[in-house]
């Protein structure tokens, strides 16, 4: 498969829209009355400053945070907020800004764990780990290792995740949620704190996503370099406020947006 | 030297998945399953068997079924001895309203009464964790306890107040009661324990350890990815108190062939959850470590001087006990915080690179 152009994006079906949200904590307004919408097949990315609502938003989008005003349509159905089981069954993924691994489970495990909403078989079976249960399982497996290849982990398929440098971790993450083969991956700053290597890398299996699995990104990175490359369409938050949405050109020309990162003069 | 999985190649999924991958484990566990069904029934005397073996096969089973929750799932609970409780007194009610039965269909029944009562006082889990999860659990123990005592209809309305275990047969051959010989008693606890202990390596091995073991590293992750919270968690409890209740009706039935609302006390709870600790968090093999560790030890420390030629007073026997059992077990904590099972890995992993240090 081969990334679709802007062009195309442009035209694109809409995936994940979102209208007028506003999320308020007590007396903070994490997000107000934002508004975008996410297409079929882009990678798309969210920028600001620090504390401008970006992680907010994606919570909101996998229903971890219930709005207080706004709708939400993914995959054309309407709702006042997501639920994070509906979500996840939905087809939304999502890796976090700190690694939220589960640090006793190894590599494999965690991959396979990403795959319970797939797998179906009942108790009974399960009990006995023979017949449906065992052949469900060596068929999930099967996909397990295929996402082991494409991200290049197999020394660490055996090792609890809590061991693995941080670099690692992030990938696995990458792993789990790939795992569930969404069709709307979140990612919430993928390359936070990694060396100039790793990001090349962790680039190169956001494309390949994109390209191969025509997996829907959402990504939220403070490096410019990695946003403007990376991605097809471009919104920026501050504040909780959208400033700006667009290519990464016509964003990057934006007098907001070149306002709200290095500040205006009063 | 021996321990070496070289040359052991898996060449497909199925062998790879297997829950003894290696050999030598194979081998092991094998042995382990022959001494324990036939060496120890053909040699064993009556002290070993009954003093000894049932004790910790009941234990063992208790182990898993509070290791399977806070072990695995990472809740944090003192109900064990009340669940222990339930299933003893479920069986005993199922037993005489139903005499016809075989005693071992309702040893195996007796656990989902306690599966149900777990669920219930499991409920509170999706809102509260760890110390104060373990608070919300207290109040099933007490509350549960108060019914054994209160309720004269779970024990028939005795005037003694306790259950009593009459005589069942198996094929002819008395399985309970006073006329059972300790080693069919044993058998029948084996069987149980082997087959409970082989259901459980298969849950925490497939998708349901797994979604376990999420909830207790990342609720929020694995809320995240799909895992409903609170169904996993009630499984969880269900299962736990499952294996809690069959181990509490093999307790009376298999064991103590009688009991009072006494033996389900906040002190089992906690020798239960001591096992669990000192056997290791999170593992089906540490569970019975752990068994071993605070119910056999002491024991053999109590019958070691007599046999030594040592004349010790007994009372003094029972204080040394207990002071050397304490000691030990903040002895094995400091060296290996995670367990008896963590030292066994640890030991495992070592014998594999011998003679080398890594």
């Amino acid at each position: 498969m081969r990334a679709p152009s802007v062009a195309e994006i442009a035209a694109g079906d809409v995936l994940l829209a979102v209208e007028g949200v506003s999320l308020a904590f007590g007396g903070v307004k994490a997000v107000s009355d934002v508004s975008f919408d996410i297409r079929k097949g882009e990678i798309r990315a969210i920028i600001g400053p620090n504390g401008a609502g970006k992680t907010s938003m994606l919570n909101v989008i996998n229903g971890f945070y219930h709005p207080q005003a706004g709708r939400i349509t993914f995959k054309g159905k309407t709702r006042r907020a997501m639920r994070p089981h509906a979500a996840a069954a939905g087809g939304i993924a999502r890796t976090f800004q700190n690694v939220a691994l589960f640090k006793s489970m190894t590599t494999l495990d965690n991959i396979m764990a990403g795959r319970s909403l797939k797998m179906h078989k009942s108790f009974f079976w399960q009990i006995f780990r023979h017949g449906p249960a065992l052949s469900e399982e060596i068929e999930h497996r099967k996909t397990a290792e295929e996402i082991i290849d494409f991200l290049e982990i197999e020394h660490i398929r055996r090792i609890p995740v809590g061991k693995l440098p941080y670099g690692l971790q992030k990938r696995v993450e990458l792993g789990r949620a790939l795992a569930m083969e969404p069709d709307l991956l979140l990612l919430d700053e993928p390359m936070a704190g990694m060396n100039l290597e790793e990001k090349e890398d962790m680039s190169r299996y956001i494309l390949s996503m994109n390209n191969y699995y025509g997996t829907t990104i959402a990504l939220i990175e403070h490096d410019m370099g990695v946003v403007m490359d990376l991605s097809d369409r471009v919104v920026v938050l501050d504040y909780g406020r959208k400033i700006a949405d667009g290519t990464p050109d016509e964003v990057k020309k934006n007098k907001a947006v070149i306002d709200a990162y290095l500040g205006v003069a009063h | 030297m021996l321990y070496r999985e070289a040359g052991q190649f898996k060449t497909n999924y199925a062998s790879d998945l297997a829950v003894f991958p290696i050999l030598q484990d194979r081998m092991g566990i094998a042995a382990i399953l022959l001494v324990a069904f036939v060496a120890v029934p053909y040699f064993g005397n009556d002290f070993l068997l009954q003093a000894i073996m049932i004790p910790f096969l009941i234990f063992s089973l208790a182990t898993i079924g509070l290791n399977l929750l806070t072990g695995y799932t990472g809740l944090l609970s003192l109900g064990t001895g009340a669940f222990m409780g339930v299933g003893a007194y479920a069986c005993y009610k199922l037993e005489t309203l139903f005499p016809g039965v075989n005693i071992i269909v309702w040893i195996v029944t007796a656990g989902f009464a306690s599966a149900a009562v777990g669920v219930l006082f499991g409920l509170p889990s999706l809102r509260i964790k760890g110390f104060y999860l373990a608070i919300a659990t207290l109040a099933a123990q007490f509350f549960l306890q108060w019914c054994f005592v209160r309720i004269p209809w779970l024990f028939n309305y005795n005037t003694s107040g306790a259950i009593e275990v009459g005589t069942h047969t198996l094929f002819g051959i008395p399985i309970t009661g006073p006329n059972a010989t300790s080693t069919t008693r044993y058998l029948i606890a084996l069987s149980i324990v082997v087959v409970m202990t082989w259901f459980a390596s298969n849950l925490v091995h497939g998708r349901i350890g797994r979604m376990w073991m999420a909830v207790r590293d990342m609720d929020i992750a694995a809320e995240l990815m799909g895992i409903r919270l609170l169904p996993t968690k009630l499984l969880a409890f269900a299962v736990s108190s499952f294996y809690c209740g069959v181990a509490g009706a093999m307790l009376v039935f298999l064991w103590y062939g009688g009991a009072e609302a006494d033996v389900f006390s906040i002190n089992q709870s906690f020798f239960i959850l001591f096992m669990v600790i000192v056997g290791g968090l999170g593992s089906l093999l540490g569970s019975f470590l752990g068994a071993a560790f605070i119910f056999i030890l002491p024991i053999f420390l109590r019958y070691v001087p007599p046999h030594v030629g040592m004349s010790i007073f007994p009372a003094t026997v029972e204080h040394i006990t207990f002071m050397i059992t304490g000691g030990l077990i903040i002895f094995f904590l400091i060296v290996e915080p995670h367990g008896l099972a963590r030292l066994w890995q640890t030991a495992k992993q070592k014998l594999r690179v011998w003679p080398f240090p890594y």
